[in-house]
């Protein structure tokens, strides 16, 4: 409850805002909410600038939808952030910073941030995405950090590749699994500390997985991860490990919570169940759905007559944005729209279309994307019981003035 | 080389109204280094706080030392049902330190506070 009005809350308050200067009331600014318990207030928490508070402790910050516009590239300071557990550190010290590869390896290493910058160098764009993005919207609502479509961006990062870094470190016989964990810790012992493990194979063999020490040419913000952070391009951000600090390499199947419990999806089509279904099969959740979006307007929107350009984004899981189709009769009939610059796969990709609104009209506006593996959005929205992985087509109403 | 960098949060709450103040202010570009030290303060609960009534000196001691109470806030409307799976889930999966006779309170707190029945 956005509320204080007790003297134990204001006493609380202000303890918690020890060394913050309180500002006016009337720079208070809520973004409404489009679900039940939706409002979400905007506030600039370090280096970055206002976002949406989910949870302030630990931070879970969205991305206003509309800086999606800006550009194909979300910017550091508007990035969104989501923590499990609020044993962060708030002073890193880059110079002391180590990962350490060990397990199942040869060599084990200590690697500082000078070390990960002696292996080759590479950038990839690529799209970070909470698997729980979007969940507000699922019908029945689930528990869980209640996002709007705001929980992802796209981003340079460079890095070291992590095929490099366990090369260098020898993996060995009867591997199965390569576990990451970073700095975020648990305030009580009993909760599990985050880790997440990807196939050893898949670690071993995809040159685009890196560890990367820069985000859109610069250091990461800390609540993005910095100094370091796994990227799994086409995967959900769930495995793109924060402040990363240990690499371990397992001779079997992670069976973590976060893994074994936490952050899975039904192994039915398109991991969509009824929620009365009981007793089905499960797999950890993996490479992102294709989706696409309008950015330039909103849902419930009032244009003027006349000519208009639509633009929006399109991403997967990594095989890249065959087509982008627009609607303006609510999905019966499809156009294509022209795709703008490409960026590699994992990349948004932004495209644009035109259209002609009479006055006094009122249309649904809606997009389809398809992705180059032949994967296109479905009408139905999914659903499952941890809210994952909403993929749907997106609609916005629109009434012309 | 070190460059230590503290970057103070740049809110904070002023709980003047019943509605917590919220502030938006630009942020604070940070230098391209990336041998130093980012140091940061985190702002607390933002006026995030368990609503008054029966039941909240409960919430208030079992439910924040991990997160603030807007984890509760902006959840949906769930029944008692939902809710009780909830303190279950924090006590079995998280570690919350909640005995079995505090379970029925908490849940009647939670709903009738951030529920519907
Ligand atoms: C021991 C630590 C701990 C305590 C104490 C705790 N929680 Fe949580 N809670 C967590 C963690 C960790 C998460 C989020 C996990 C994640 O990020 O996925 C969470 C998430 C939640 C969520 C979001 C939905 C969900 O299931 O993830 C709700 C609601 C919630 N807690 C309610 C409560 C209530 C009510 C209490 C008091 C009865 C409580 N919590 C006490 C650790 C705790």
């Amino acid at each position: 409850m956005l509320h204080s009005s007790r003297r134990d809350f204001l006493a609380a308050t202000a303890a918690a805002a020890a060394g913050f200067t309180p500002l006016a009331a009337d720079a208070a600014k809520i973004v409404k909410g489009v679900f039940a318990n939706g409002d979400r207030p905007l506030v600039a928490f370090p280096q970055k600038r206002p976002l949406m508070v989910l949870t302030p402790r630990p931070p879970q910050l969205e991305t206003p939808f509309e800086i999606f516009d800006d550009g194909v590239l979300t910017p550091n300071d508007a990035f969104f952030v989501r923590w499990h557990l609020a044993g962060i550190p708030t002073t890193v010290d880059a110079a002391k910073h180590r990962i350490k590869v060990g397990g199942l390896v040869d060599h084990p290493l200590s690697l500082s941030l000078a070390d990960l910058k002696k292996y080759e160098a590479v950038e990839v764009l690529a799209v970070n995405q909470c698997s729980g993005n979007s969940r507000g919207f699922f019908t029945p609502r689930v528990p869980g950090g209640e996002w709007q479509n705001g929980a992802m961006g796209n981003a340079r990062w460079k890095g070291a590749r992590l095929q490099d870094i366990l090369a260098k470190a020898g993996v060995g016989a009867g591997a199965k699994q390569v576990q990451f964990h970073g700095l975020e810790g648990p305030v009580f012992p009993e909760t599990p500390a985050f880790r997440k493990s990807l196939d050893v194979g898949m670690a071993t063999s995809n040159p685009d997985i890196i560890v990367a020490y820069e985000m859109n040419g610069a250091p990461m913000p800390l609540l993005n991860g910095y100094p370091v952070r796994l990227i799994v391009p086409g995967w959900f951000a769930t495995y793109w490990v924060k402040m990363l600090s240990e690499i371990t390499v397992l001779d079997h199947v992670d069976d973590n919570f976060w893994m074994k419990t936490a952050y899975r999806i039904p192994a039915t089509p398109n991991a969509s169940v009824a929620p009365t279904d009981k007793g089905y099969a499960t797999v950890p959740i993996n490479k992102m759905v294709v989706r696409s979006f309008i950015t330039n307007l909103k849902d419930g929107a009032t244009l003027k007559a006349g000519n208009h350009i639509v633009r929006g984004i399109a991403f997967d899981g990594g095989s890249g944005i065959h087509a982008v189709q627009l609607s303006t009769d609510g999905g019966t009939t499809w156009t294509s729209t022209p795709l703008e610059a490409d960026y590699g796969p994992y990349s948004f990709r932004r495209w644009h279309a035109y259209i002609a609104l009479q006055s006094g009209t009122q249309l649904t506006l809606a997009c389809r994307a398809q992705a180059n593996d032949g994967s296109m959005q479905v009408v139905t929205p999914i659903w499952n019981p941890s809210g994952y992985q909403r993929s749907s087509i997106e609609t916005y109403k629109v009434s012309v003035a | 080389m070190t460059i230590s960098k503290t970057v103070a949060a740049l809110t904070a709450v002023a709980a003047l109204t019943a509605l917590a103040a919220f502030a938006a202010t630009p942020s604070k570009k940070m230098p391209a280094n990336s041998s130093g030290v980012v140091s940061i303060s985190l702002p607390g609960d933002l006026g995030f706080a368990f609503k008054p009534g029966p039941g909240s000196n409960l919430a208030n001691s079992l439910c924040l030392s991990c997160h603030s109470e807007a984890y509760v806030a902006t959840q949906p409307p769930f029944n008692k049902a939902a809710w009780t799976a909830e303190i279950v889930k924090m006590r079995n999966v998280y570690g919350a330190k909640i005995s079995d006779d505090q379970v029925a309170p908490l849940a009647d707190y939670l709903t009738s506070n951030y529920g519907t029945p």
